[in-house]
């Protein structure tokens, strides 16, 4: 398959794993943080820390919108599909994360209306083949998804749909990755940058980073070959004592970003003053909310919204883990009470969470390190 | 003073999606309630057909219930899978499916042309199986109660000499064999209910496993250990069953797994593992390393064998795990399937 059989063929890959070990200096300890949740995804689902020498580190950032959603967000827009004539509808990551009074899927269980989408132009449609109900998309995710909600917004507004609204839970990556190098238990050597967001807003937003910050920062593709390949930019960066925005992933990334679905998201949303992230807290200008020339649309202001604040489970140490202060196993729930079947932070809802990632793929082989290297193919 | 009962753990508060999806959360209805008030406690792990003795002849019986949505799908249709489903479940026991008994549960309003032609599509599968189907009960539920036609059929078969299938004959240093390309059957069905604009060439791979099972058995009976179809939950799935009840570790070569293109493609689209996506042609052997040239000759040997190939062994540690192993000298847990990724496949 092309553009992903190239980045897996297992020579490349053990030469750029040689690479890594023989720039990673010794007397070193390395701490990169995977800024994106598909990222984390790919290192444990691809094993890729084996290949890695034990001095470099990778530590999860906040990347994954899911994960970083609070829980009363969740119920707020689950208290909308109590009316009996609105369908939910949400991606799949979004269907298995608990509210209080349980997950999207468990409101369906009950007769609730409550369908996966697969793009917010699939609500739309469903909005149009169904006149006689309201259908609400409960939109997530970064810039990376940002722009197919504003297209489907100015659609929506081009068609006078009138049975149709967006319940915004768009967030920015910049405020988040800013926030984590405020944060005073921070120890990031360097940023492997989140690819998907970046085809969007480009490179140049992160500049910061590597001139105030003294960061480098590879943007990042997520095939095997393209998270090692960054790993070397960041190792080569700080050999030389640079500190730069790179990026891996020009097939895909623009540097000046995609400028037609800036111009979407800047036409329908703002930046709303603050909002929650979960174990992160409020951080300021860090989410979009819809323009009131869209209010039609906007489900904020059509429905009654509870704006319900959940704390999260004292045991749970989300925003630890979160800020990368803490290793999903380290927290005391961990594979205990909170587990894929049944998560109570996000972390361990959306396979893209560090906490998932984390217990599907690595942790019953971590007490076995020491035979992990026997498991190769046989002659 | 009455006695204790049976000891439930299943508690999930109401049955959701998730508990018919062959993961996880359907192991644990199964074992937490099911097991416990029907069958007692378990001394054998659970297996896709029960092996019984009447008047001293050991027969195996099976029962399974097909659901699936859209009734007619790229390479196959319902009538078709509920005949090869429980011929597959019985030939992976190490059965040949001798009689089939049909029940029909269809919604009222049904066109007589679709329940026509999946009666037809029955008859055609239980011919190219060589099982007759002597029996049957058909109930007619209210519009809006059922989705249009669901199927169930039970079967019988008589065990195929030479084959003792049981997870804890399985030791380390055996292969794990795999008849072919996973996934094609889950993808079909997702793409065929026409929700996701992917379109791609492929079809459903049903049909029935008993030739193969057969041709196995003919060469290579005394080494066959163990096999299972891997239908809802994948080959991840039926793998992560294998290694908790022989207490084994699993190794899977992962770039040795055959996927076609347009399933790859459309697991990264979607972000699904191939290794959860649901099969109906496919089974998985364990056959012991002495016996793995002659099973793998077999499986060549007959049409539509020809992609099976040896996917993984067994390993000691870490026990009750499926590894994957990357050819780059990564390696992964390879989890059962968590949740329903597929709604209403088979």
């Amino acid at each position: 398959m092309k553009f992903v059989d190239e980045f897996r063929d297992a020579a490349v890959i053990k030469k750029a794993a040689e690479e890594i070990r023989r720039l990673a200096d010794p007397q070193r300890h390395y701490r990169f943080m995977e800024v994106c949740g598909g990222h984390t995804h790919a290192i444990y689902r691809f094993g890729l820390k084996d290949l890695l020498p034990p001095n470099i580190e990778l530590i999860h950032g906040p990347g994954c919108p899911v994960c970083v959603l609070p829980m009363g967000r969740i119920d707020d827009g689950l208290s909308m599909a109590t009316d009996p004539n609105v369908i939910f509808t949400a991606f799949g990551d979004m269907m298995r994360v608990p509210g209080r009074e349980g997950s999207p899927l468990e409101h369906r269980a009950r007769g609730k209306d409550v369908r996966i989408v697969y793009s917010p132009s699939d609500a739309l449609k469903l909005a149009q083949r169904n006149p006689d109900k309201h259908v609400m998309f409960f939109a997530i995710g970064f810039e990376t998804t940002a722009p197919s909600t504003a297209l489907t917004l100015l659609r929506a507004r081009r068609l006078g749909l009138a049975n149709f609204s967006v319940f915004c839970n768009h967030v920015t990556i910049i405020p988040a990755i800013r926030a984590i190098l405020d944060s005073p238990d921070m120890r990031i050597d360097a940023f492997i940058g989140p690819g998907h967001v970046s085809t969007v807003i480009g490179c140049r937003p992160y500049e910061w980073i590597a001139r105030n910050e003294h960061k480098p920062i590879a943007i990042s593709g997520f095939e095997p070959l393209d998270i090692l390949q960054s790993i070397l930019m960041l190792l080569r960066q700080l050999r030389a004592g640079e500190s730069k925005v790179e990026n891996q992933y020009k097939r895909v990334v623009p540097w000046d970003g995609n400028l037609a679905a800036l111009k979407a998201l800047a036409e329908v949303f703002e930046l709303r003053p603050y909002f929650e992230w979960r174990g992160m807290g409020f951080i300021s200008q860090s989410a979009l909310r819809i323009k009131p020339a869209y209010a039609a649309w906007d489900a904020e202001q059509r429905f009654r919204v509870p704006g319900i604040r959940v704390t999260d489970p004292k045991a749970a140490q989300c925003g630890e883990v979160l800020k990368g202060a803490l290793k999903p196993v380290q927290c005391k729930l961990f594979g205990k009470e909170c587990t894929p079947e049944h998560p109570i932070g996000a972390l361990m809802v959306s396979s893209e969470g560090s906490c998932a990632a984390y217990y599907n793929y690595e942790h019953r082989k971590a007490p076995l390190a020491s035979i992990e290297n026997a498991v190769g193919v046989p002659a | 003073m009455t006695a204790a009962g049976p000891k439930i753990r299943f508690r999930d508060p109401q049955i959701e999606m998730a508990h018919g999806a062959g993961g996880k959360a359907s192991r644990r209805l199964v074992e937490g309630l099911f097991a416990p008030l029907l069958f007692g406690s378990l001394s054998e792990p659970l297996v896709d057909a029960a092996l019984v003795s009447i008047n001293g002849s050991q027969v195996a019986i099976t029962t399974d219930s097909f659901v699936v949505t859209p009734l007619r799908f790229p390479g196959g249709s319902i009538g078709e899978l509920a005949v090869n489903g429980t011929v597959n479940d019985l030939a992976v026991s190490g059965a040949q499916a001798e009689k089939l008994v049909a029940t029909y549960v269809l919604e009222a309003g049904l066109p007589t042309e679709i329940l026509e032609s999946e009666v037809r599509a029955m008859a055609q599968a239980a011919q190219n199986a060589g099982v007759s189907i002597v029996g049957g009960d058909t109930k007619v539920v209210e519009h809006g109660k059922a989705d249009r036609m669901y199927i169930t059929t039970t079967g019988i078969g008589r065990p195929i000499p030479g084959l003792n299938i049981r997870a804890r004959n399985v030791c380390a240093g055996d292969k794990v064999l795999l008849s072919g390309p996973i996934g094609d059957h889950g993808i079909t069905i997702l793409l065929a209910r026409g929700e996701l604009d992917i379109e791609a060439k492929i079809c459903s791979d049903t049909r029935s496993v008993l030739p193969f099972v057969q041709a196995i058995a003919a060469k290579a009976a005394g080494g066959v250990r163990w096999m299972r179809d891997p239908t809802r939950g994948g080959v991840a799935t039926c793998l992560n069953e294998l290694a908790r009840d022989c207490d084994l570790c699993v190794t899977v070569f992962e770039e040795r797994v055959p996927v076609h293109d347009a399933v790859r493609g459309a697991c990264e689209l979607l972000g699904l593992d191939p290794l959860h996506i649901a099969n109906e042609g496919q089974f998985v052997a364990v056959i012991a390393p002495e016996y793995a040239h002659d099973a793998l000759q077999a499986m060549h040997e007959i049409p539509g064998g020809d992609q099976s190939l040896i996917i993984g062994e067994i390993r000691e540690k870490p026990a009750g795990t499926v590894l994957g192993s990357t050819g780059y000298g990564g390696t992964r847990v390879i989890d059962m399937l968590v949740g329903d990724p597929l709604p209403r496949i088979c």
